[in-house]
């Protein structure tokens, strides 16, 4: 497994303009496969169009701890891209002045941003917003002493912990996320399940995250939650709340390995044939607006590592203009066939 | 005409069968679905017993599309290869006991 972001490694893919010309060439381009525009016209499906905002998505920066296989950010340790003080600044403005009900915090690991904290302590402070969602990645509590103390953190300010735990079972945790890291997220787990997370009667939430360990999709949401639950609390006497299942999108580093492992045509077959209309309808980018580093904003997280800046005026966070931003056209390409393939998928799981 | 006689991309083109009979295709895809769908089995029990028949009958289609099911629905390698002995155990059983056929005509025709 690697140890360094695609970026590191000088590789290809590292350049989002080679990842969507792959995803416009070959079978999109010879009329094998019809482009994901081409099958929400098939469809007699309206253009996806943003409805009224609720999520703001805010990526805090690319480094993280892990090198996972899967991973669309191509986070990693070697990533040092930041928010500065004065986005993070602008952020809050935004908050403040419109009504957002949901914060999604992500990154890399977002607790990896010095003023990680003080960001949190400020949206309560300052704005409304309902809800705080962190995207952990659950060995960041156990990576450093500095990190043991999340837990109680989070729970002081009602953060809703949103965790990637890929399987019940060390082995297919470990293939994608690295050696070591199933015992480390299982003792994390445990160290927020004490502070009240996931606990029956609490209300502080605790929801996993599930992506296939491989060149598949994943299977039914419920179902998997029950397999989750069961083994979790046979084995660790863990409890979470539900189990999000998140397809992996054909982009950076999942892209290069669909690609190296030549299961690339076979996976993109996959999700066109099963492209659900009734999760077209409920796409992530109609209601979520995604927030780099730098501040540049962006219909999804994946289109945030496309580079695929919101088609607007209005693009940077201290611009910010929502009723612009509800107006603009959300760009597609043939990697938004992840998020309508089955059940589909966004970043708080199955949508139809 | 191609030197195999089977293709990895005839799965794909399964659902054209009904092209040439539209109301026994469209039967059989019914009863298909409604065969896989949870009910005293759950549909992770029933991909495992579909599994084991796939290599039973030896349907490469099958294989593939039900190694990738159970992976699906989180069945891991161990539980799949267990299913394959199965389907195994009874294939060569089904053989070993026409054993007792060939012992029994052995015996009749023998002095």
């Amino acid at each position: 497994m690697a140890t360094k972001s695609l970026k590191a490694r000088q590789n290809a893919l590292s350049n989002t303009q080679r990842q969507l010309d792959i995803l416009s060439s070959g079978l999109f381009q010879d009329g094998t496969l019809p482009t994901f525009e081409e099958k929400i016209k098939a469809h007699q499906l309206d253009a996806i169009l943003p409805k009224t905002l609720q999520i703001l998505q805010i990526n805090l920066g690319y480094m993280c701890n892990q090198v996972c296989a899967h991973c669309h950010v191509d986070a990693g340790p070697d990533r040092k891209e930041m928010m500065l003080d004065q986005t993070l600044e602008d952020c809050l403005s935004v908050m403040r002045n419109n009504s957002i009900e949901t914060v999604d915090l992500t990154g890399g690991a977002p607790e990896m941003h010095p003023k990680f904290r003080w960001f949190v302590e400020q949206i309560r402070a300052q704005t409304t917003v309902k809800e705080i969602i962190v995207r952990s990645n659950l060995t960041i509590i156990m990576a450093n002493k500095k990190y043991h103390d999340l837990p109680i953190f989070f729970a002081k300010h009602k953060v809703h912990v949103v965790s990637s735990l890929p399987f019940y079972k060390r082995n297919k945790t470990d293939r994608q996320r690295g050696s070591g890291v199933f015992d480390q997220s299982i003792k994390a787990l445990l160290k927020l399940n004490e502070v009240g997370y996931g606990k029956v009667h609490s209300s502080l939430e605790l929801d996993l995250v599930y992506n296939p360990a491989g060149a598949f999709l994943p299977g039914d949401q419920q179902s998997l939650e029950n397999d989750f639950k069961i083994a979790l609390k046979e084995d660790f006497d863990i409890d979470f709340n539900q189990l999000f299942t998140i397809t992996n999108l054909p982009i950076s580093r999942f892209l290069d390995y669909l690609i190296v492992s030549e299961n690339y045509e076979e996976y993109m077959h996959t999700l066109v044939d099963a492209f659900n209309p009734l999760a077209a309808e409920n796409v992530m980018c109609t209601n979520t607006l995604s927030v780099s580093w730098e501040g540049y904003l962006y219909d999804c997280d994946f289109n945030q590592m496309l580079e695929l800046k919101v088609d607007s005026d209005h693009q940077h966070i201290r611009d910010f203009n929502l009723n612009a931003l509800e107006k603009r056209k959300i760009h597609l390409s043939q990697h938004c066939y992840g998020c309508t393939a089955g059940a589909g998928s966004s970043c708080q799981g199955s949508i139809a | 005409m191609k030197k195999t006689y089977y293709n990895p991309e005839d799965l794909k083109k399964f659902s054209a069968i009904t092209e040439w009979n539209e109301a026994l295709g469209e039967k059989f895809f019914e009863y298909y679905a409604s065969v896989f769908k949870e009910g005293h089995l759950t549909a992770r029990e029933k991909s495992l017993i579909a599994l084991a028949v796939s290599h039973v009958v030896h349907c490469p289609y099958c294989i593939d599309a039900y190694t990738k099911d159970g992976l699906e629905k989180g069945i891991e390698k161990e539980e799949m290869m267990e299913a394959v002995h199965v389907g195994a155990a009874i294939k060569s059983g089904a053989v070993l006991v026409h054993g007792v056929q060939m012992m029994n005509r052995h015996d009749q025709l023998s002095m």
